[in-house]
């Protein structure tokens, strides 16, 4: 009996749930009746603004030449556009935005050039093929580097003014320092031959500006050969304005691009 | 009500037919020149989805023509005749002649506000996998007793059953009704040019509208200034794949390249064919001091030196006309100029005024015209396209305020100028009527310049 009572007190309970919460929804639901519509939700919080950015544009990534022999060095050179960071691999490491690097692999190499910018990462590759067998090295190693080093850090670029190739009076001092390392490297390696690389902005015609950086060559090389640099030694080349180190439209790019420039004989 | 609607309709339709007739006075782009109706043509079963490739190149070949004058498609009756058998020649007689003109009625396309001269009709089929349009030619003039006396001609387009080959079934199409009016057709005519798509300068070509670009150099290195024999042969270009820049011969027949001897020098570039296509000149540093002008066989022998000056003398171009005389730029007055002398080196003159720097100078296929990049009025490397009439000097700008544009090269047909613009990034193939109107890029892919319009092979 009391077993009953308190099941049936039970039951009680459980119906007086059901009651409590059929007129809780019944309440619920009279009053969504009586109201207006309800407000349309808000809207969704804007989207971040993310203005697409372009990825790098790598306009050129070579290696010139690109078959050497075992010892020889070949010239990386790239340039990158609308890039916040470049790498190349193989023990390059990370480098501006444009430039040139000069390079001794012993074995053929991919170099492989990373640009990474706000839009995302672009790639290039470079192939070096190293022919073998190595001829006989011309100069000690330590000759051969102290060459490199020379030619990197004493031998300057010297500039010119606009449709002009004659040496202007205040390179004369770059000149003659020119000469003197350049006397120095082929004293270090009587066969070592350096070329002179005419180049030009961009502003004329691509055609008028590879005779222009011919003549800017020539001129360098006629300009040292008065400071007894001897010309058989010293090659040129005219990239016109195929090869910019910059490519902005502003006065001091155009006064960088105007330049020869002296490279490792290929 | 119904009355009265009807009765303003009929004002306002009149109202149109009159604004109409304006507006035929004003479409005369070409004074002097024929009036051209083209109805679109339709297209059955499967060539109904190419057949408005058809009717946009057609049109488009139609409209930038200087030869002719089309009549906007708006003018047109709405029931457009398909075939000879919708059409009835002569003039209907007067007592039941309509209000408007009919399509059906063949002299009615002379009427207001049509008021063609000629009309051409079409449709086109799939027979045997193929593309097949029937297109025909009349005369709408009054006079005409019969349907064959008035017909110019009737032909049929034979392509592949594809937009490309619609393409091309348009531009034979517009190449024969062009050819009417003394018109020389562009088909199997290329544009050589510079790309740099695919990683490094490399010498490509396409057909003259843009379609089927396709590379032709693989040196990885820098391949520049191309040029073409005028028997359509032979690209030649100026490539540093052996380390300096050289000149390199390229047949487009095998698609190899030929022997070429080029001379000891820093710098050989710059290849101008005589109209034979059996001698060159070009540009060599050759004697030691800056780039001169020589002359030698298309394999490089026979050498011989045209120019003798302290000076740069870059960029011959022989007169295609006459093979006489050619034109040079030349940096012996200061800044680059154009000059001209004959294929002996005299009768040295300079064509351009002289001020700012004058470059890329091309002839017309006619010899009466050089097309050129001038700086005039503007800083160093702001060029523009002009064209200067050799006769009397005078000179027209062709194109203003649309960035940096260089490198002209004239059509076979002396009515169009492919030539280079760079408007922001990159530099891209254009193409545009010799005065200067249609403007339309060819290219959108990476940096395209140095473009050269090549004539069909003969």
């Amino acid at each position: 009996m009391i077993q009953k009572q308190e099941k049936f007190e039970t039951n009680m309970n459980k119906r007086r749930l059901y009651l409590t919460l059929s007129a809780t929804i019944l309440l619920t639901v009279a009053a969504g009746c009586h109201k207006k519509a309800p407000p349309p939700p808000p809207p969704p919080p804007p989207a971040a603004v993310t203005l697409p950015a372009a990825k790098p544009t790598i306009d050129y990534f070579t290696a010139e030449p690109a078959t050497i022999s075992n010892g020889q060095p070949s010239s990386l050179r790239w340039s990158v556009t609308g890039a916040t960071g470049v790498q190349i691999d193989n023990g390059v490491g990370s480098v501006s935005p444009s430039g040139r690097r000069a390079v001794y692999p012993t074995a053929t190499t991919t170099y492989h050039l990373t640009a990474t910018g706000p839009g995302g990462e672009s790639s290039a590759d470079a192939t070096i093929t190293v022919s073998s067998p190595p001829p006989p090295a011309p100069a000690a190693p330590s000759a051969q580097s102290q060459i490199q080093d020379i030619l990197a850090h004493q031998v300057q670029d010297i500039h010119f003014d606009y449709d002009k190739s004659d040496v202007r009076p205040q390179d004369q001092p770059i000149l003659q320092g020119d000469a003197t390392a350049l006397k120095q490297i082929f004293s270090l390696d009587p066969n070592f031959i350096v070329t002179i690389e005419g180049h030009c902005d961009e502003r004329g015609s691509a055609e008028y500006n590879l005779a222009l950086g011919d003549r800017r060559a020539a001129a360098t090389r006629d300009a040292l050969a008065a400071l007894g640099v001897p010309t058989d030694k010293l090659k040129t080349i005219s990239y016109g304005k195929e090869r910019p180190i910059c490519t902005d439209a502003t006065e001091d790019c155009y006064a960088r691009n105007r330049r020869a420039h002296f490279s490792a004989a290929q | 009500m119904r009355l009265f609607l009807a009765f303003s309709l009929f004002l306002l339709s009149s109202g149109l037919i009159s604004a109409g007739q304006q507006i035929t006075g004003s479409i005369v782009k070409n004074p002097g020149k024929p009036l051209i109706a083209v109805t679109d043509f339709r297209g059955s079963g499967a060539a109904s989805g190419y057949i408005d490739a058809f009717n946009d190149t057609v049109r488009s070949d139609l409209e930038s023509s200087p030869l002719i004058n089309l009549v906007p498609k708006t003018l047109y009756p709405l029931q457009v005749p398909q075939q000879p058998s919708d059409l009835q020649p002569g003039v209907a007689p007067p007592s039941n002649r309509p209000a408007a003109p009919q399509g059906n009625r063949l002299s009615d396309w002379s009427l207001p506000p049509i008021s063609a001269n000629f009309l051409g009709i079409g449709y086109g089929a799939e027979n045997q996998g193929n593309l097949v349009v029937f297109g025909w030619f009349y005369s709408t003039a009054p006079n005409m007793p019969s349907l064959q006396q008035a017909q110019v001609f009737g032909k049929i387009y034979t392509a592949a059953l594809s937009r490309e080959g619609a393409v091309d079934a348009g531009h034979r199409y517009a190449a024969d009704i062009l050819a009417q009016f003394g018109g020389k057709s562009l088909v199997g005519t290329k544009i050589a040019f510079v790309s740099s798509r695919s990683g490094a300068k490399e010498i490509w070509v396409m057909n003259w509208d843009g379609s089927d670009q396709r590379q032709l150099t693989r040196y990885g290195s820098i391949s520049t200034f191309p040029s073409a024999s005028p028997d359509g042969r032979i690209i030649a270009f100026t490539t540093y794949a052996a380390g300096y820049p050289a000149i390199q011969m390229f047949s487009l027949d095998s698609g190899r390249k030929l022997p070429f001897y080029n001379q000891r020098a820093s710098m050989n570039a710059f290849v101008t064919f005589t109209p034979d296509s059996r001698r060159i000149v070009f540009s060599s540093t050759a004697a030691g001091g800056p780039a001169q002008l020589y002359t030698a066989n298309v394999d490089g022998s026979g050498l011989r030196r045209l120019t003798y000056s302290r000076s740069i003398e870059v960029e011959p171009k022989i007169n295609p006309a006459t093979g006489a005389d050619l034109v040079y730029v030349s940096d012996r007055s200061g800044l680059p100029q154009v000059y001209s002398m004959n294929m002996e080196g005299a009768n040295l003159r300079r064509l351009s005024a002289g001020t700012g720097e004058a470059t890329n100078p091309a002839w017309s296929p006619d010899g009466a015209h050089i097309a050129f990049a001038w700086t005039k009025g503007f800083e160093p490397g702001n060029y523009n396209i002009f064209v200067m009439d050799v006769a009397s000097g005078q000179t027209t700008q062709l194109t203003a305020n649309e960035g940096r544009n260089e490198n002209p090269s004239w059509a076979p047909d002396g009515a169009h100028i492919v030539y280079a613009s760079k408007r922001g990034g990159q530099s891209q193939i254009w193409v545009m009527n010799a005065d200067g109107t249609g403007k339309h890029a060819l290219t959108t892919k990476g940096s395209n310049e140095k473009p050269v319009w090549v004539n069909a092979e003969k």
